[in-house]
């Protein structure tokens, strides 16, 4: 187990590296010098960061020796400044990383919690009303646009109704401690995190359901069947325990999804983390910010990801042996 | 036989959803299980011997559903209960054992779990008792390191292993009937001897009645007291064992039983002043799984120092058990896999040293035939493209090579029509023809077949192994014929090698070998043979 | 063929699927012939709710804008946009996947540590970078979305062959002297087919999806009206004009639905194991 995770966290900063060079790269690929491109379009004014920009990156040196200054700079981490937001790029983002964190895991917890329950739902009835309409309300879960349904819990829960805020992380200014500040997070939060999370709900209560169906055929809840197990121990048991196995593969490539689908949410909702940040950048071409947040979404996916893994190999005992 | 019987099936009937070949799978049986005998439905594939034991158990498919008929057990008529009704009996009263013991375990429980769940499914004993039960029923079957094997996950055990757990798993309740869905028709001979030996003891101990599924007439020498044959869902006949064996009445069981091959080599003629048509010196072959950064390589030797030859017009035998390495040897000889070292020679080339388009253009000279007749059609081509392909591909006119295709198909017994229609319109038998039609198309000097007959029905496969020796007789052909069966080598084998974990432990004329076999192996592997005691009549 | 077809055409989700695709197509082909109007031109007064005026029946934008016309237009960015992009990604990651399947060993290996690395990457965010950096166009936009939808694609691929490559049939083709071309062409890549026929199609729908995403974040061709460009357009003013926002997104939700229904119903027709039985 042990070699395992040192192996995955070994693959997982070989990674991080190639996106470190790739970043580098795709700096060099926009148009115009890439000092000018790193200081974002400031103006002329800015002459004085740009030359100071082409001494610590080495500029005018030989390619190899910028990838390599570069690279270094990051491994420290070191992610650049930015200009736009006269901070560091590092501190830009750890303020806003918990906010994303907070977003993302609960849309994660929600949509595997209900896409599990309606799946298994769903195949338990299978070819009844209770499936049909569990089916096609995932089918049109799935087939929208994140920030459309967005933008439509606004126009409901927030326009019409008036019960939920359309906006931010907190009631600003009212300076809310303790027990009410949680509370009041929590209010905010509830319209972003299913947003967020109805997209992935809709993916996992399909996937379980197929899984759940597929699993079903297979011999050995004939034996246990044949056990005379009564039908909810072998739901539970035999069913949906191998039918997860797929599931817990799915959230681990949606990872990457879920982050982005995170950048837009919170760019609806005003949602202060990272993906608002990108966001940010992004209208003001602020690259060097912008190349940052991407890196540090990366390493959240790999994170993620090794945790998938770790996970598939609790639940799977064959794992071990096929490596 | 003046025993009441345990279970007692009358007229039963199972209809097959709308547009099947026929309207029921199974259709008026009838038929006793007697405590303490054991039953054998036989029958080829399709006879709907499987439907019988899957409907004593209500584990029939959704798609079938029973039409008429009664199952008498216990004084009650088993068709006529409830959901709750057979839940209280399945496991209790009435067990069963499957074909697969790899899917008919739950791949995330553990042995003794999966069997500890056979008493809580029926509120009996306290966990920890279920526990101490399920180490004793391992250790009742012979399961080796019993502690150990309760605590492991179904993978981390070998096929023989898993079919002793399930079994003991279907005995722990003690139940009055025990159903076996060809149990034995995954293993291995010698695997399968030691499981038929073991549901044999064990259900003469407890007075057990069971009913035997199997196809396979040896296993039914070996371990019936009554035989029931079915042939298109109806008894075509039915008796002692013994009866049946010495006298069979009906036309259908007397074809079945002269198909089964005998043990006994038939003359062959000596082929000593032949050429050597191809030549195998010290082929060695390792699979290395690589185990990651941290975790060492697993290897497993398939060719160890393997060296044989094969004279023009002679057929060599590779005998042995899945995983020796027969199956590997072939594709080592065809060039499919690569050797780590060794030669292979046809005539005077040296098969090792090519590579590329000189590879490609020799190839014709040695022609292989499949082992699954489904999988090795493409399913989107015709049959036609599928023979002509490759003598097109060799520089043949299209036209020449598809009048060609035409004579090929009659010499196997398949008509012209063939040619412009695709594999899945066509039985086991006739693809098997089709492959070997496509490996003449080269005009081969010789021919691999690699358990070219395993996948048939006995009957389908005496035709197939006829045709294959009167073909190679006439074309002149040398043949490398692998199988797992030793009765199918006997017949067609001048000489046999018998492999053991990469290696040949022996080779020799067939005659001899079957006479007076050498290793210890070979021993084995001959006293497994089902069927042996009670010699099915030759044909 | 036949048989496909008719399969298809038993499965409910599949017949709604092509009566939607066969729907949108025609808007995107013909649509901008029956109505010439520039959605970009000014042509009411501005927040003209829908179901006023019969010549805007959808009602008008901020700046006074034609959304019925404006959809009509975006529905050629977006289904063109779904394609291209998808059968760009099929063109780089079929022959990845299949060489990768094929040769196994070293290319294998080297072949998809590269799809995995692409795979790793948080998609959406690498096509917001890509498109933030080569500046936004409908090309940038094709190239990002082919680039970050390719390496399902070769996985998948990659798989099918993988089982493939042992299949008998394939085995005779070479012991019967057949090149690698061929027997990839003639012999594997018929019969992986299925599986990459119903990715495709969902792939189409991701496609827009993500196209949309980055046109709702400012990130769309400046001289082509889309879909999400208008309900991003249409979001600061939601409180006022509801409908600027939502038509647009339900174009977004029916398109991408019919193409998963057909995905659906691809499936079910290709491989009809699944389709059927209950318990």
């Amino acid at each position: 187990m042990l070699s395992f995770v040192a192996q995955r966290v070994l693959k997982g900063v070989i990674v991080l590296l190639a996106i470190v060079v790739l970043n580098f790269f795709l700096i060099r690929l926009a148009p115009g010098d890439p000092a000018v491109v790193m200081a974002g379009e400031a103006g002329a004014s800015d002459q004085i960061f740009v030359k100071q920009l082409r001494e610590k990156f080495g500029l005018d040196k030989p390619l190899p020796e910028q990838l390599f200054i570069y690279v270094k700079g990051v491994v420290s981490l070191d992610l650049g400044f930015s200009f736009r937001q006269q901070a560091p790029v590092a501190k830009l983002i750890g303020e806003r990383l918990p906010a994303t964190l907070l977003l993302t895991l609960t849309a994660f917890a929600i949509s595997l919690m209900l896409g599990i329950l309606f799946g298994t739902f769903a195949a338990r009835f299978a070819g009844t009303f209770l499936d049909t309409g569990i089916t096609i309300f995932a089918l049109i879960f799935y087939a929208m646009p994140i920030f459309w349904v967005a933008l439509m819990g606004i126009l409901l829960f927030s326009v019409t109704f008036d019960w939920l805020p359309s906006f931010g992380y907190e009631t600003v200014g009212a300076n809310l401690t303790g027990l009410t500040h949680a509370l009041d997070v929590a209010k905010h939060l509830i319209m972003p995190a299913m947003t967020l999370g109805l997209f992935f709900m809709a993916t996992y209560t399909r996937m379980t359901r197929a899984s759940m169906l597929e699993v079903k055929r297979l011999d050995f809840v004939k034996t246990a069947r044949a056990k005379g197990l009564s039908d909810a121990v072998i739901q539970r048991r035999h069913v949906l325990r191998n039918a997860l196995l797929p599931v817990v593969t799915l959230a681990g490539v949606h990872s990457g999804t879920l982050i982005g689908g995170a950048v837009i949410t919170e760019t609806v909702f005003a949602w202060p983390g990272i993906g608002r940040l990108m966001y940010d950048a992004l209208l003001q071409r602020d690259y060097n910010l912008l190349l940052g947040v991407f890196v540090i979404c990366s390493a959240m996916v790999l994170i993620f990801n090794l945790i998938t893994d770790l996970v598939y190999r609790l639940v799977d005992p064959r794992i071990e042996f096929a490596s | 036989m003046t025993a009441p019987p345990a279970v007692s099936i009358k007229n039963l009937r199972i209809a097959l959803p709308k547009g099947a070949e026929r309207p029921f799978a199974v259709d008026g049986v009838s038929l006793d299980l007697r405590p303490g005998k054991i039953v054998c439905v036989v029958g080829e594939s399709g006879s709907g011997k499987s439907m019988c034991a899957h409907a004593l158990m209500g584990l029939l498919p959704d798609t079938v559903s029973v039409a008429s008929g009664e199952i008498q057990f216990e004084g009650r008529d088993l068709l006529k209960l409830d959901d709750d009704g057979w839940r209280d009996l399945r496991g209790r009263r009435l067990a069963m054992i499957f074909q697969e013991p790899m899917t008919a375990l739950n791949p995330l429980m553990r042995i003794g779990d999966q069997m500890a769940e056979m008493f809580e499914a029926h509120g009996l004993l306290t966990p920890k008792e279920r526990r101490a039960k399920a180490l004793a029923l391992a250790r009742e079957v012979g399961l080796p390191d019993p502690e150990r094997i309760v605590r492991a996950y179904p993978h981390q055990l070998s096929g023989g292993q898993r079919q002793r757990a399930m079994i003991a798993m279907a005995l722990a309740l003690e139940p009055a009937v025990l159903v076996a869905d060809e149990p034995t028709t995954a293993l291995d001979v010698t695997t399968q001897a030691q499981i038929l030996k073991l549901i044999r003891n064990l259900q003469r101990s407890r007075n057990m009645a069971v009913m035997f599924i199997t196809h396979d007439f040896g296993v039914v020498a070996d371990i019936a007291d009554q035989v029931v044959v079915l042939r298109h869902g109806k008894v075509v006949e039915e008796g002692p064992a013994t009866a049946v064996f010495n006298e069979p009445q009906h036309d259908y069981t007397k074809a079945l039983l002269a198909a089964v091959p005998s043990m006994d080599p038939p003359p062959r003629k000596p082929l000593d002043d032949q050429a050597r048509a191809v030549e195998v010196i010290g082929l060695d072959k390792t699979y290395v799984t690589s185990g990651g950064w941290f975790r060492e390589d697993r290897r497993v030797d398939a060719a160890r120092a393997v060296n044989f030859n094969i004279l023009k017009g002679e057929t060599l035998g590779l005998v042995g058990e899945s995983g020796s390495g027969k199956s590997s040897v072939a594709r080592l000889v065809m060039r499919l896999i690569e050797a780590d070292r060794g030669t292979v020679r046809i005539g005077e080339t040296d098969l090792t040293q090519l590579s590329g388009k000189a590879l490609r253009a020799e190839r014709h000279r040695i022609q292989m035939i499949f082992q699954d007749p489904f999988a090795s059609l493409n399913p989107r081509r015709k049959i036609g493209h599928i023979i002509a392909d490759g003598p097109i591909a060799a520089g043949t006119a299209p036209k020449a090579a598809f009048d060609r295709a035409r004579d090929l198909l009659k010499m196997v017994g398949l008509d012209a029509g063939a040619l412009e229609r695709y594999p899945h319109e066509f039985s086991g038998g006739q693809r098997q023809r089709i492959g070997i039609a496509r490996a003449l198309a080269l005009e081969p000097e010789i021919i691999v077949a690699d358990e070219a007959v395993s996948a048939l029905d006995v009957s389908v496969q005496a035709q197939v192994l006829r045709l294959l020796e009167d073909l190679k007789a006439r074309l002149g052909l040398s043949m490398l014929f692998i199988t797992h069966d030793l009765r199918v080598a006997a017949q067609i084998c001048d000489r046999i090698a018998v492999m053991q974990r990469g290696a040949i432990v022996e080779l020799k004329p067939t005659a001899q070998l079957f006479a007076a076999p050498e290793h210890a192996y070979t021993r084995e592997l001959l006293a497994a043979v089902p069927g042996r005691k009670e010699q099915a009549p030759a044909a | 063929m036949k048989q496909f077809w008719k399969s298809m055409l038993k499965s409910p989700s599949g017949v709604i699927g092509l009566v939607i695709l066969l729907l949108a197509i025609s808007v995107a082909v013909f649509g901008p012939m029956l109505f010439p109007n520039s959605p970009w031109r000014m042509v009411q007064r501005p927040f003209l709710p829908p179901f006023t005026l019969g010549a805007v029946p959808l009602g008008t934008d901020a700046l006074g804008r034609d959304v019925f016309a404006g959809m009509i237009f975006g529905a050629r960015v977006s289904l063109l946009v779904g394609l291209v992009s998808t059968l760009v990604a099929l063109v780089v990651g079929v022959p990845i996947g299949a060489m990768a399947g094929y040769f196994g060993g070293k290319v294998d290996d080297a072949l998809m540590r590269f799809t995995e690395f692409f795979q790793t990457i948080p998609s959406f965010a690498l096509a917001i970078v890509l498109v933030a950096i080569l500046q936004p166009s409908i090309y940038s936009i094709v190239a990002s979305i082919a680039v970050v939808s390719w390496p399902p694609v070769a996985r998948l691929v990659r798989g099918e062959v993988l089982s493939l490559r042992t299949r008998e049939y394939v085995q005779a083709a070479v012991v019967t002297g057949q090149s690698n071309t061929w027997i990839i062409l003639r012999e594997i890549l018929p019969n992986a087919l299925s599986p990459v026929i119903v990715l495709a199609s969902l792939m189409v729908a991701t496609s827009i999806l993500l196209e949309s995403s980055l046109s709702f974040l400012g990130l769309g061709d400046p001289n082509l009206i889309s879909w999400g460009y208008m309900v991003g357009a249409g979001r600061t003013v939601i409180r006022q004009a509801w409908w600027i926002t939502v038509f647009p997104g339900v174009a977004i939700l029916i398109s991408v639905l019919g193409l998963n229904l057909i995905g659906e119903g691809l499936n079910d027709a290709l491989n009809p194991r699944l389709s059927r039985e209950g318990r």
